[in-house]
């Protein structure tokens, strides 16, 4: 077990972790953000998918020791100052949630998305959010909410949590 | 007509939907509590086998392992069962009987432990055959996965009305055709996941993500021995069900039992992998179909055999076959089905309910058949379908009472719908990309009618400030039922969305209630909704009468007030009303309590068949637009649409959201999904495998719906979302045969099966198929045989 100090939703945290414990438990069993969900915990849902340096990485194939000195944003770190961020409020207003249990991770992608791209095409929207899968919805609204979150962003809107970083 | 309602109707965006989005929403495995332990189970890498012995003191001398438990342990309940009793132990003992099956559970302290404590646990097993096709399993001689049933049957439907055979031979042109589906999954993204506390008093909490809370409520109590009354089932919010999670599993039973072993809560979360190799399956089915017609496309006869491949347990899938032979009497008007059914044992992973539970399978053949018969018979798919389409008022053959129906009238929206795609559709731009066209028709159940109980119940609190508390044994599975509930409370009592509270499942103060299947929760538990806010109504009309000086039948509840009718004024806020009823002498408690289920209704035989199933039934037609890469084999969904009778749709965006998922889900079940096994084990039981759709994948989808009003739904709704996978698949699989002039047989049609059969072009061979077929069936006349052959 060693110590180390993760950097999550803004605020700074020690926590005694093996070297082969992912991201994704470290964050739900040692630190409680359980709003990353465990869907496969092997990289084919993206259900887990969380803001590293603000890239939308899979959080069950990173290894907690490979996330120290980096800023992570989960989807309880989304929303500032009490305010929810434009594409949660467009995830619900739309009609792109129903479970919820991929909403998270979903969020997230087009989190990073905007912050390379503001005003992504509905084919640069599907692509980024291929390695999500929702079995509910059909993605017909879950594309709808990240254009309006994506309008939204461009008047003032929205909080963006990510940058641009892997672009 | 439909009627204007305030909070009825409209695209209210549901009451979970903030707080799934802020990622604050837990389901079963966020939660844990203080000294919780982790549990595992281990499963059976034999199809079959005897279990000779199962040795846990190796792992129990492992440093932080608590407990482990075997079948041994058990009391043997067995689980399942529908029209007899169940055959599904939680725990193997005597036998395992596919890949899979859990022979012990662990509780440790922690995750890792308990995995490497599954290792030391020393299982001998003596091989056993394996039983690994429905057909082999019949045959005589075939190993029994079940000593008690031979043949290996688990479940005979024969549901006859008219007279098929003669029927045939009064007919202009009989077709005879053999369909196959595969077995899929359900695909939620949520793994099972249970957590059980156990304390002194012998009282057992259980939280888990359940779909129908009461059955695990039930079996818990009896596979347990204990009373009801110590059995207390939470339920967390559920990432999503379709069928998948309707029954108490052996994680569940696990959980408690090493609860009640080891005094500390125990939480199981299964793997995704686990979900997909050792959980349930859409049956698959093997389905011979003929059908014959009049010149001008009436449906004169229909005769089917089915054989659904059941896997290791019974389950529910006396039900599951019942509904695969009736859904042939639905949605065309037929006076002559014989519809034989065959549940078949082998040693696979268990079939069970799935969005559309069994009736997608038979309906993709029957509808299929439908489009060959129409184009043989020169006439367009919609007219042959208008032709036949089922009325309001209209009772099949075996008591299905259709009281309202608008399928008519969504064949002619669907018509125009394919007019002006056609239109749009721009001629083929590359020589190997064809577009083509399909349409296909469903009709569904609105909550099934069974024996037993089978009544929804609701209770409103309301509270001191004017806001009220619901809660229902229906669960939310990702459908939008609470939201919907909510809707129905707050339209009786005048209040808004916002002013009710949905509560979630607590088996302590929630009635009874069989939970979420067949499309049940919003006709029959909005029903007894509507009741328990009526309750209300009525109980605070009766003290706003004393205080207006009015009757209460002159009363109003609209908008947050209660007032004379017609004299607006006269009125006060609802939170006044409330108040005035509560602190007012004695001071009255408002509890309002409703329980419905349809009346009188000639219960169902699942053997033979007859009876009505429903409260009422839902309608639509499905039209579909791919292209085919004829070089690839790939197919492209282009665009998709769905005209829909579902009664008053309580929430639109709600309903579209069901349509959408339900239609996407569809596409991957033509085109990708399929479980693959060699020898019993899956092979591919990973997302990446086992491919389902992705954002790529979907499409546009075009929803409207007809003016149709149940008299017996809530405020004249119907069921929605399940009905409409039911034409998906036949749908698509004709838009192929539009664009390539191949009709595929058999589904998923992947890229390998259409690039083989567009190469095959053995046409000859294919019609020579399809009259071999004919004839060594029919004994009818013979003029007017099958020469649509060109199928895969
Ligand atoms: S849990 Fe990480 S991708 Fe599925
Ligand atoms: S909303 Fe259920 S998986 Fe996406």
């Amino acid at each position: 077990m060693v110590e180390i100090t993760l950097d999550v939703n803004h605020s700074s945290y020690k926590v005694g972790v093996e070297d082969h414990w992912t991201l994704l438990d470290v964050l739900r069993d040692s630190l409680g953000f359980t709003g990353a969900k465990k869907g496969c915990d092997h990289g084919e849902c993206g259900a887990c998918t969380v803001l590293i340096d603000g890239t939308a990485m899979q959080s069950c194939l990173v290894l907690a020791v490979q996330a120290q000195g980096k800023a992570i944003v989960t989807i309880e770190g989304l929303a500032r100052d009490g305010r929810m961020d434009a594409l949660q409020t467009a995830f619900h207003e739309v009609g792109a949630i129903q479970c919820g249990f991929c909403t998270p991770g979903m969020i997230i992608t087009a989190r990073a998305l905007l912050g390379r791209n503001s005003d992504p095409t509905e084919d640069e929207i599907k692509e980024a959010m291929s390695g999500n899968l929702c079995r509910c919805t059909g993605y017909v609204k879950i594309v709808e909410a990240v254009q309006r979150g994506a309008a939204a962003g461009k008047t003032g809107a929205g909080t963006t949590g990510a940058t641009n970083a892997d672009s | 007509m439909k009627r204007e309602y305030v909070n009825i109707g409209g695209r209210l965006p549901r009451v979970d939907g903030m707080v799934k989005a802020a990622g604050e929403a837990m389901y079963t495995g966020d939660l844990s509590l203080p000294g919780m332990l982790h549990g595992k189970l281990l499963r059976s890498p034999h199809p079959h086998a005897r279990l000779l012995k199962v040795d846990t003191a190796p792992a129990l001398t492992l440093e932080g392992v608590r407990a482990v438990i075997t079948g041994e342990d058990t009391l043997k309940f067995l689980a399942g069962g529908i029209a007899s009793p169940g055959n599904e132990p939680y725990l193997a003992f005597e036998k395992v009987r596919f890949v899979g099956d859990a022979v012990a559970a662990v509780a440790a302290v922690d995750e890792e432990t308990a995995e490497r404590a599954l290792a030391l646990i020393d299982v001998e097993y003596e091989l056993l055959d394996p039983v690994l096709d429905p057909f082999a399993a019949m045959a005589p001689g075939s190993p029994l996965v079940h000593d008690d049933a031979p043949g290996n049957i688990s479940f005979e439907t024969d549901l006859s009305f008219g007279n098929a055979q003669r029927a045939f031979a009064t007919c202009d042109y009989v077709r005879y055709d053999e369909f196959k589906t595969a077995p899929i999954r359900h695909g939620f993204i949520e793994p099972h996941a249970a957590l059980a506390s156990w304390d002194t008093s012998g009282r057992l909490t259980f939280w888990g993500s359940k779909q129908s809370p009461y059955f695990t409520y039930r079996n818990m109590a009896k596979a347990l021995d204990i009373p009801m009354s110590k059995v207390r089932i939470m339920q967390s919010y559920l990432g999503g069900g379709f069928g998948g999670k309707n029954e108490m599993f052996n994680l569940d039973f696990c959980a408690a039992l090493l609860s009640m072993k080891t005094r500390r809560p125990v939480r199981i979360v299964v793997s995704q992998e686990e979900v997909l190799y050792a959980y349930r399956q859409r049956h698959p089915a093997w389905i011979k179909l003929q059908s014959g017609f009049m010149k001008d496309g009436t449906l004169v006869a229909v005769d089917a055999e089915i054989v659904a491949e059941g896997g290791a347990y019974k389950g529910i899938g006396a039900l599951s076959l019942y509904l695969m032979c009736t859904f042939l009497a639905l949605p065309y008007r037929v006076a002559n089905l014989r519809a034989k059914g065959c549940r078949v044992y082998t040693n696979t992973q268990p079939s069970c309910a799935m969005r559309g539970h069994g009736v997608p399978q038979v309906r993709y053949a029957a509808e299929v058949q439908l489009d060959m018969a129409a184009r043989e018979l020169g006439l367009d798919p919609l007219e042959i379908r208008l032709k036949n389409a089922i009325q309001s008022g209209d009772t099949t053959g075996n008591g299905f009472e259709i009281t309202s129906c608008g399928l008519s009238e969504t064949l002619l929206e669907a018509r125009g719908i394919v007019e002006r795609w056609r239109g749009e559709t721009p001629a083929d731009s590359e020589p190997h990309l064809k577009r083509g066209i399909g349409v296909a028709s469903y009709g569904y159940l609105s909550g099934p009618r069974m024996a037993g109980h089978n009544t929804s119940a609701a209770l409103i609190k309301v509270h001191e400030d004017g806001r009220v508390g619901l809660v229902t044994g229906s669960t939310d599975c990702g459908q939008g039922s609470d939201t919907v509930l909510s809707q129905i409370a707050a339209e009786v009592l005048g209040i808004h969305l916002d002013d009710v509270q949905y509560g979630g499942m607590d088996s302590e103060i929630v009635p009874l209630d069989p939970g979420v299947f067949g499309s049940r929760v919003t006709f029959i538990t909005g029903n007894a909704v509507k009741w328990a806010a009526e309750d209300v109504r009525a109980q605070l009309a009766g003290v706003a009468a004393g205080l207006l000086d009015a009757e209460p039948d002159d009363l109003e509840f609209r908008d947050r007030r209660v007032f004379v009718r017609d004299e607006p004024d006269r009125g006060l806020p609802f939170a006044k009303l409330v108040k005035s009823a509560q602190y007012s002498g004695t001071g009255m408690t408002i509890l309002g309590r409703g329980y419905w289920a349809p009346e009188d209704i000639d219960l169902p035989r699942f053997d033979t068949g007859m009876g009505n199933q429903s409260g009422a039934y839902s309608f639509g037609t499905q039209v579909a637009e791919v292209e085919v890469d004829t070089e690839t084999g790939r197919v492209k969904v282009l665009r998709l649409a769905v005209s829909h009778d579902c009664g008053q749709p309580i929430n639109e965006m709600l309903v579209e959201g069901q349509l959408e998922g339900s239609s996407i889900g569809g596409i991957g079940h033509t085109f990708t999904e399929t479980i693959q096994r060699r020898r019993g084990q899956t092979m591919n039981a990973s997302f990446l495998e086992y491919r389902m759709p992705t954002a790529l994948d979907a499409c546009p989808v075009e929803v409207t719906h007809t003016d149709t009003v149940d008299e017996m739904g809530p405020f004249g709704a119907k069921e929605s979302g399940e009905g409409v996978q039911v034409a998906v698949m036949p749908a698509l699989v004709s838009a192929v045969h539009d664009a390539v002039g191949v009709w595929f047989k058999e589904v998923p049609i992947t890229p390998e099966v259409v690039v083989e059969a567009l190469g095959r072009g053995a046409e000859a061979a294919q019609n020579a198929d399809a009259r071999r077929g004919a004839d060594a069936r029919r004994d009818s006349r013979d003029d007017g045989r099958s020469r649509d052959g060109e199928s895969a």
